[in-house]
């Protein structure tokens, strides 16, 4: 399983990167590889430019902004696993890392490449889904910021245009004290998940939630924000009923089937994944 | 003519420099133009981990990696492993004492595996090293030879460490 | 003195170099000039080949060549691989072609081999050979394949039947008529493929000057290879030497011979360039064998206290596409259902269909695992129905070890009558129990009840018989260098062949492993050979290896006693040298090295030899075994299960083993834990899923699910010793042992975890989702 010829491009810039994405024809962008390189190998892609983003400058960045973190792009999944700074202000991502590939994968892998390549069953975008990530791409005619939710479209799909690069993705912290669970069910450690679900809560001085974001991954063709859930939840208290109730709102997701599992399985996990995660963020409100 | 290029890279701390294709994977350069044939490849898509290999120290999948993306890089396989000589790093005594591999296949990809993995986690738990290696796929063990090694190797590192003042770690 | 080397955990001598990534393995091997090839192969379950053109393909740069049968035809002397074990039950013969001719009949069936300066680019090329198919309706499942008017696997078929076969013994149905209780069920069982983590490779070179052929090859079997090629290319065993080098695994498929390794060697040949093809991954899901799908009907006839009256049934059994090694493994699982079992009647019956998937032949196991599922689900359904313990069931029914050895009135494929030759089965039951905390579980599972958790524990009896005979060949042979040189027809396929040999070897003669040569798989190394299968290299060849070098030992004392003018039970052999035993008046420092006995007994021009003694020092011994020890063990197994996802967690698992006298208990441990990985994947993750068009959908390891060190749990075992009185050394195999009762003992604990929710398991593997649809199921609901 040998890669299909092509020609090899190592631009040093994101400008030179999106002239080469604009120019040339049939041309794919290598990240860490851990998703394309699979396919290449098995001849699912056959680009004829491979455009090589590991030379980019200044891609590859973790930095504290105002409101948040933003992850430069290249950034690699293993430095996100052991950065103080993420655990600290986006904690939820810190939890979720460790079952993302393996080690292997998360020393190549990198935090842009798993967003641009857009696998629901991904941790990384379930996770800036229910964070309302926001991703900073870069074309010919200049650099724009897309909200995560309108930015993965579909299966493997995103709405990048064919000359855009994306450059970083900004993370909003969510307050102080709040509590953040993420859960998943996977075949084998390390596999994608089968469905995962991500949860954010906020509580005030009484008690009850204030804010609320839920998210499950590999049930569709792009994670879902389940709305229904977060609405139910506002104004709650965190009893297990209403957390139970919650989710069973997401059993009402419209579920793929694949050999791995039917879409009725899918949406019985996605109601016991959701109840766990939102139970585990409750049991963290107010500890940090 | 981009699809060829001039790499240059270390391996083994040996400098080598070459003229490849640019669609030559890692695993294929060290294989086929260094004639370094102990990195194994059992699947060529990321899942069984016998290509494993350290980058910069960094384990990595050489099948997922192109040759000329290690161009100006440290490559350690599983020949820069054992000190020069007839003697066996500690991990790799460790693995003969514990019969941690068998057909010997999926071995250097394990052992580079568990020196970044033992490197970074001296005290290393038997759960530690269950996960560690739940990237690399085993078909002839059952893993707890490997993990009775790699525990005994994380006592053995940790008291070579232990003597020389915590500089003595072999591993690269 | 000898240190006594059997029976200890010597440090394996195979270990350095593959510890070193120095192993040579055979996409290791690098010749002068060689070439590197792709298999151009069908994308059809079911075709027939209209043309082939190769013209894009020969246009690419460092092509050398695209070859089809009709290239292969004049080199061919049988365009098919006959090759299938014999039996009478065959109703028609699908023999592999070389190449596929005019029809395809699996996914992955090899039209075309491209010849190329490397991998890359007879890929490059392969893509670029045009085929053109006609598609065929194509049969996939194969009950459908055996149903009327089910379209024909091959074109020219009337039907889908390859073979029938019955077999049994006693008043079956009168046992049945007069049974306090009856049970039947329906049991489901699939197992899948190899996957060594080394795929299949072979390495063929032509030297044209001695017209010899040599084909380096990752096979369990060099001298079964060796005479396919005989008769497949019509030249004769002196014109073809096959090696093996080192194999990353084989675990069955290894054994069979392929049209890839015979594409190769005409290729080598025809172009006097060395050839090299090596498979990859995707390959080895559509070309190499595999197992599948068994279907069985059973019922079993019980007393009113459980005890087994008989036993009878149908299996329906996927063979695939053509016969790639023989009906031998629906026949083990036909046979082996009753197990260590007292069985006083028994019948069963098997319907091997073709399907176009891509062919059938054992993997670890061989037919075992699923007779065991089959014998351990009808006795846990017996314990449920009477209320009884399935612990006490199994008790009631085990042969006792008084009966040893047990004649079971039933023919092996050989026409070898069943003999459990040795072995105690209840104190192999009771060690696992009391291992496992049996009595204590239901206790446990009370306390996790309490905490909403779902705790079971299942038990399995397995037995397999083992090294299987004839013989196999061994060399024993000391050169002048004073170096015992071991050759064997065994081939190493991971197990520590080596090293086992060599204990056996070296205790007889000086008690240093460090001082023994193991060469296997090599055919010129001993001219008659069979190979690595059933468990049979410790039996079949440690066996010869003995007597060899027993008989090296005695030539080797004599000539000595000759020479030291003494008697030889006065000698002993230590280290390499040959010297007086220590006794009163012993002169010190009197003897001689095995190298000056060698030198003695190579013979010097115009010198007689000692009188009456044959040159050389050196013996080859084919012990014929035709009886097959028999070894197994008990497995128990404690799961948790989460109802609420259907995942499951292997909390526990006790092994006991009883392979008989153990060469190297390490290695016997290796064994029995690997093979019981193996077994917890045919339990709860390996499935190779086709569609209803025979295409398969699980082609690479993200899809089809090995497990990893994060799914196997640390499992304890414990070795009883019942020798084998069938051979010297009282060993018997090991190697497929922990694959036969792990399905048996989760599929029975998850089912045990579940009893509360009225689940009742009848297949393996099993997977989360259906779990969770037998839980909805069982309450009332989806």
């Amino acid at each position: 399983m040998k890669p299909p010829p092509f020609s090899y491009h190592d631009p040093g810039t994101v400008a030179e990167a999106v002239d080469l994405l604009a120019s040339l024809e049939n041309a794919k962008l290598l990240a860490g590889g851990q998703s394309l390189m699979p396919m290449l190998n098995m001849r699912y892609v056959l680009p004829d430019h491979m455009i090589d983003l590991n030379r980019v400058e200044g891609l590859d960045y973790i930095r504290e902004t105002g409101d948040g973190l933003e992850i430069g792009a290249m950034t690699r999944q293993r430095a996100v696993e052991s950065s103080a700074e993420v655990g600290r202000l986006c904690p939820l991502l810190s939890e979720a890392m460790p079952f993302v590939g393996h080690r292997q994968t998360r020393n190549r892998g990198t935090v842009g490449g798993s967003l641009a390549h857009a696998d629901s069953s991904a941790e990384i975008p379930t996770v800036c889904a229910a964070l309302d990530a926001v991703l900073t791409v870069r074309g010919r005619s200049g650099a724009r910021e897309i909200a995560f939710a309108d930015f993965a479209v579909g299966f493997l799909t995103t709405c990048l245009e064919p000359d855009e690069v994306l450059m970083s993705v900004r993370i909003p912290a969510w307050a102080s004290g709040h509590g953040f669970g993420f859960e998943e069910f996977a075949r084998r450690h390390g596999d994608f998940a089968i469905v995962s679900a991500a949860a954010l809560l906020e509580a005030g001085p009484d008690g009850r939630i204030t804010r609320a974001a839920l998210t499950i991954g590999g049930i569709g063709p792009a994670p879902v924000r389940v709305a229904e859930a977060e609405g139910a939840l506002i104004g709650q208290s965190g009893s297990e009923d209403a957390f139970a109730d919650a989710a069973e709102t997401c059993r009402g997701i419209e579920a793929l089937d694949d050999i791995h599992a039917p879409a009725c399985y899918r949406q019985r996990l996605a109601a016991v994944l959701a109840r766990r995660a939102l139970q585990k963020a409750w049991s963290r409100v107010g500890a940090h | 003519m981009s699809t060829h290029r001039n790499v240059s890279l270390t391996v083994n701390g040996t400098l080598h420099e070459k003229e490849i294709e640019a669609r030559l994977t890692l695993a294929d350069f060290l294989r086929k133009r260094l004639g370094l044939t102990g990195t194994h490849l059992g699947c060529e898509h990321g899942v069984c981990g016998a290509c494993t290999v350290l980058v910069d120290g960094r384990s990595a999948r050489a099948c997922l990696m192109l040759a000329v993306q290690a161009d100006g890089r440290d490559v350690t396989t599983i020949e820069g492993l054992a000190p020069s000589g007839e003697g066996l790093h500690p991990l790799q005594e460790a693995f003969r004492d514990h019969h941690g591999l068998q057909c010997g296949y999926c071995t250097p990809g394990i052992l580079m595996t568990l020196v970044e993995f033992l490197r970074d986690n001296p005290a290393a738990t038997e759960d530690g090293v269950r996960e560690a290696i739940s990237g690399n796929l085993c078909r002839c063990t059952g893993y707890q030879g490997i993990v009775d090694a790699a525990l005994d190797a994380a006592r053995r590192l940790g008291a070579a460490d232990t003597a020389t003042g915590g500089r003595g770690r072999d591993a690269p | 003195m000898s240190p006594k080397l059997m029976g200890e955990s010597v440090r394996r001598l195979e270990d350095p170099p593959l510890l070193r990534g120095r192993g040579r393995f055979i996409d290791d091997i690098v010749i002068p000039g060689m070439l590197e090839a792709a298999f151009v192969r069908s994308p059809h379950a079911h075709a027939a080949i209209l043309g082939i053109d190769a013209s894009a393909a020969l246009a690419l740069s460092g092509i050398h060549a695209v070859l089809t049968l009709e290239d292969l035809k004049p080199h061919l002397r049988n365009e098919f691989l006959v090759v299938g074990l014999p039996s009478a039950s065959y109703r028609q013969h699908r023999n592999r072609p070389v190449l596929a001719g005019k029809e395809v009949v699996h996914v992955g069936e090899p039209v075309a081999i491209v010849i190329a300066e490397d991998r890359y680019v007879a890929e490059d090329a392969a893509q670029l050979v045009a085929v053109e198919y006609d598609i065929l309706p194509a049969v996939s499942d194969c009950r459908d394949a055996l149903a009327e008017g089910a379209p024909t696997a091959h074109r020219d078929a009337e039907d889908n039947l390859l073979a029938a076969l019955e077999m049994g013994y006693g008043e079956v149905d009168a046992a049945f008529a007069g049974a306090a209780h009856v049970f039947r069920e329906s049991l489901n069982i699939h197992r899948g493929g190899s996957h060594s983590i080394e795929c299949r490779g072979a390495v063929a070179a032509f030297d044209p000057a001695t017209d010899q052929l040599t084909l380096w090859i990752s096979s369990q079997m060099p001298h079964a290879t060796l005479r396919v090629l005989v008769d497949v290319l019509g030249r004769s065993e002196s014109q073809i030497r096959v090696i093996v080098p080192d194999v990353g695994g084989g675990f069955g498929p290894k054994l069979v011979v392929y049209p890839e390794e015979v594409a190769v060697s005409i290729a080598a040949i025809r172009l006097a360039r060395p050839i090299k093809w090596i498979e990859d991954r995707r390959e080895h899901f559509v070309a190499t064998t595999q197992e599948r799908d068994q279907y069985w009907e059973v019922e079993i006839a019980v007393d009113g206290d459980g005890r087994i009256l008989a036993i009878r049934g149908e299996i329906i059994h996927d063979h695939g596409a053509y016969t790639a090694r023989g009906i031998n493994l629906p026949q083990n699982s036909a046979e082996s259902v009753p197990g260590p079992y007292l069985v006083p009647a028994y019948r069963m019956g098997a319907k091997l269909a073709l399907t176009n998937k891509v062919p059938v032949s054992p993997v670890r196991g061989a037919g075992h695992p699923q007779a065991t599922f089959v014998i351990e689900r009808l006795l846990d359904r017996v314990a449920r129905e009477l209320g009884l313990d399935r612990a006490e069931v199994r008790s009631r029914n085990l042969v006792p070890a008084e009966r040893m050895p047990y004649t079971r009135p039933l023919k092996s494929r050989g026409g070898v009558p069943v003999v459990l030759d040795s072995g105690d089965y209840h104190a192999c039951q009771r060690a696992a129990l009391e291992a496992a905390g049996w009595e204590a579980f239901p206790a446990r599972r009370e306390a996790a009840r309490a905490e909403g958790r779902y705790l079971g524990i299942g038990l399995a009896n397995f037995l397999k018989g083992t090294g299987r005979g004839p013989f196999e060949a061994v060399t024993v042979r000391i050169g002048t260098s004073g170096r015992i040189h071991v050759y064997t027809g065994a081939a190493a396929i991971g197990q520590g062949t080596k090293t086992m040999l060599a204990q056996i070897v070296a205790e007889r003669l000086g008690g240093d492993v460090g001082n023994v040569t193991v060469t296997a798989g090599d055919t010129a190394g001993t001219a008659l050979g069979i190979g690595t299968s059933n468990s049979r290299v410790t039996v079949t060849a440690g066996t010869s290896a003995h007597v060899a070098a027993g008989k090296v030992r005695d030539k080797a004392l004599a000539v000595a006693a000759r020479m030291l003018d003494c008697a030889p039970e006065d000698l002993e052999i230590d280290g390499t040298e040959v010297r007086p035993k220590a006794a009163p008046g012993r002169i010190a420092n009197v003897g001689l090295t095995l190298a000056e006995i060698a030198h003695a007994m190579a013979g010097t021009p115009g010198y007689t030899l000692p009188d009456g003694m044959e040159p050389g020092l050196e013996a080859t011994e084919h012990v014929i075994l035709n009886e097959t020890p028999f070894a197994g063990g008990t497995a128990v197994a404690e799961v948790e299960v989460d109802p609420e996802t259907g995942g499951v967690r292997i909390l526990d698992y006790v092994l006991v083993i009883d392979c008989g006298r153990m060469v190297n208990p390490m290695t016997v441990a290796g064994q029995a834990l690997g093979g019981t990985a193996h077994g917890i994947g045919n339990a709860l993750y390996e499935r190779m899923v086709f569609d209803e068009n025979a295409q398969p959908l699980t082609t690479n390891l993200a899809d089809y699910l090995l497990v990893s060190a994060t799914e196997v749990p640390r499992i304890r075992i414990l070795h009883l010793e019942s020798p084998s009185p069938l051979n010297p050394l009282g060993v018997k195999g090991v190697g497929e042992l922990g694959a036969i009762g792990a399905p048996a003992a989760i599929i029975s604990a998850v089912e045990d975890a579940l009893e509360p929710l009225g689940v009742r398991i009848g297949r393996t593997p099993i997977s989360p989702p259906e779990i969770v649809a037998l839980i909805e199921r069982g309450r009332g609901q989806c």
